[in-house]
């Protein structure tokens, strides 16, 4: 039997400005370890607005969140931040690194944060998974030296260093061309065969979703496939 | 671990705009070397100014006051004890302006451990004889090693040396004002007469200058025993005790005390000078409040370059809290980097303010008024230097406190979203 990660139940949510719209209507389902499913949708179908929910940095809902068996519900902000540090990566569809830092030391962020290991530790461990996404090499540069893809890569590889139960991804494929959407994909796919990571993907790009395991259709605020 | 990470990020953010941070830092450096350079400079000319009236001045003076007798006769009458009665023209007695029991209050004053010390002194009132013309004067009989030792008698003295007064017999140190006057220089014999007729001849050994240009012009000093000998007094003949404290602040109540228990007039400083307390509190306020206000504007430049930082920083701030930094974080990022340009801003401040005082204190500063003040005075009280510090952190703290709680409350979803 499979574990599950990640349950929705009832999640409902409205936009008050200008007027009041219901954006989210009960949206109710559960994700498994181990599985890569895709949402996809229109835009405005609210699979956007689900993500930031799911991800506990939106708290404006209601409904049930529970992520690992545990309840988002009342959690502080503290907390939640805390939750999102350990439990989840996310990669958006900007790559918002620092260019303070290198491309190594992006990567550590959320692991130092974590603070489970000896910055020594972490430093090993992001190298790791900059190796596993092949840019090892680019580990001292710049974000701002790297190409979009290379840099869509560092991003997932951050959202990767703390091992987290899941990943989320806001149409992270969506500024790229169609060579480096390929090889985002190949990635997400290795992580999901080769490491049995659960992967929540948003796209509107239905040939990327095709080829997931599972996926999660929306359409004004409801899920009509799944 | 948490701690270290922080400070990285602010470190990171910080060198990334470090031109603002100059700025910003610069800011800081400039008001608080104002802000020392000027109350260093305030408070060493509000010394002077004390100085000029505080190191010649007694704590407490104790002397007889020629005046008319409390109890008239008729008081101590039984007959008319209860009735009210109106005397016209009382005189005062002819009572000299001897302390009597001088020897009881010296021992009194030396057993009483709040004292610092005590110079008797004499003050005769005289004529200084110039050719036809007499001069009005005071010559001033005093104890020269206490009068040196607690009222700094050696740094007035401008000519001459001020120990020969009490080697030389029959000598007498000027005023330069009157020692003009009377075109005497050291080592001629002057003549003086005293209210009562006696004419003595004094050698001049020095002159001596206040500050106080009208003083001068009259007031003179001898040793007490010349004094003494001048008004044709015996040797235990003392018109006033000027009693120096270890603390200034007890002079009002002492003051009080001593004259009950001798049975004296006394007069403490803060009474006689009042006009000094008031014109040094003044001066020191305003130099706090222009001091403070550069730390303030200081500060301001902090808080819009803080806060330009955050604008900029918007979508670090965001992930940042994406990737599981919480508000609190993010605040302490900001209010860490607030006060590292404080530290390092306040620090360099209090180094160049020192440096601003040391170079003030160098610049000459010649005065005929006053004798012994070479450059422009300076107090180095470290007391500035510890506000200078603490105002420019609290300042910068505050300058951060607005911006980073704004930073700490920025939603990510909006920021990402808007993308």
């Amino acid at each position: 039997m499979e574990s599950i990660i990640l349950q929705a139940n009832k999640i409902s949510k409205y936009f008050h400005d200008p007027s009041t719209i219901q954006v989210l209507k009960e949206i109710t389902f559960s994700l498994n370890k181990g599985e890569f499913t895709s949402i996809i949708g229109k835009s405005g179908c609210g699979k956007s607005t689900l993500l930031y929910i799911l991800s506990t940095m939106d708290t404006d809902y209601t409904g049930d969140l529970r992520i690992d068996g545990v309840g988002m519900r009342d959690k502080k902000e503290g907390e939640l931040a805390r939750v999102r540090n350990e439990k989840i990566g996310f990669v958006f569809q900007f790559h918002y690194l620092l260019n303070e830092f290198n491309v190594l030391r992006n990567v550590m962020l959320p692991g130092l944060k974590l603070g489970k290991y000896s910055e020594k530790e972490v430093e090993e461990r992001a190298y790791q998974k900059l190796k596993i996404l092949g840019i090892e090499k680019e580990a001292l540069k710049i974000p701002n030296q790297l190409s979009g893809g290379q840099k869509q890569r560092v991003a997932i590889a951050r959202a990767m260093v703390n091992d987290p139960l899941i990943i989320m991804g806001d149409e992270p494929t969506g500024n790229l061309d169609k060579k480096n959407t390929e090889i985002v994909f190949d990635i997400f796919k290795e992580l999901s065969d080769v490491y049995n990571q659960t992967l929540l993907i948003v796209t509107h790009d239905n040939e990327f979703a095709n080829r997931t395991h599972r996926i999660i259709e929306m359409e004004d605020g409801r899920i009509i496939r799944m | 671990m948490n701690f270290k990470l922080i400070n990285s990020i602010s470190v990171s953010l910080l060198v990334a705009r470090w031109k603002q941070t100059l700025v910003a830092a610069i800011g800081v450096t400039f008001s608080i070397t104002m802000f020392i350079a000027l109350l260093s400079f305030m408070s060493g000319l509000n010394d002077m100014l004390d100085g000029l009236i505080v190191n010649r001045t007694p704590h407490i003076r104790l002397y007889n006051e020629i005046q008319a007798s409390k109890n008239q006769p008729i008081d101590l009458s039984k007959e008319y004890k209860g009735h009210y009665n109106f005397i016209r023209s009382v005189k005062p007695k002819n009572e000299r302006a001897q302390i009597h029991n001088c020897p009881a209050m010296i021992k009194a004053l030396d057993n009483d451990d709040r004292v610092l010390g005590y110079a008797p002194k004499i003050v005769a009132q005289v004529f200084y004889n110039v050719g036809d013309i007499d001069l009005t004067g005071v010559i001033n009989g005093v104890n020269v090693d206490e009068e040196a030792r607690l009222f700094k008698f050696k740094d007035y003295v401008t000519a001459g040396n001020y120990i020969d007064l009490k080697n030389i017999p029959n000598s007498i140190i000027l005023g330069k004002g009157a020692a003009e006057k009377m075109l005497a220089n050291i080592g001629d014999v002057v003549q003086v007469t005293t209210s009562k007729g006696e004419r003595m001849q004094l050698k001049v050994v020095g002159y001596f200058q206040s500050g106080i240009q009208e003083v001068d012009k009259v007031q003179s000093y001898a040793s007490i025993s010349t004094a003494q000998k001048l008004l044709g007094e015996s040797k235990n003949y003392i018109t006033d005790i000027q009693v120096k404290l270890k603390d200034i602040a007890w002079a009002p109540k002492m003051a009080k005390e001593y004259a009950n228990l001798f049975d004296i007039e006394a007069v403490d400083i803060q009474t006689a000078n009042s006009q000094f307390e008031t014109g040094s509190s003044i001066r020191t306020l305003i130099s706090y409040a222009v001091g403070i206000t550069l730390l303030i504007v200081a500060g301001f430049g902090i808080y819009n370059i803080l806060n330009m930082m955050i604008y900029e920083k918007m979508d670090s701030i965001a992930i940042l809290k994406a990737t599981g930094f919480s508000g609190n974080d993010v605040n302490r990022i900001f209010i860490t980097i607030a006060l590292s340009i404080g530290f390092f801003g306040g620090g360099m401040g209090l180094f160049l303010g020192f440096g601003l005082s040391n170079i003030i204190d160098n610049v000459p500063f010649n005065t005929a008024s006053l004798p012994t003040i070479k450059t422009f005075p300076i107090n180095y009280n470290p007391k500035f230097y510890f506000i200078g510090a603490v105002f420019s952190l609290v300042t910068t703290y505050l300058a951060g406190y607005f911006p980073s709680r704004k930073a700490s409350k920025i939603d990510p979803v909006v920021i990402i979203r808007g993308k």
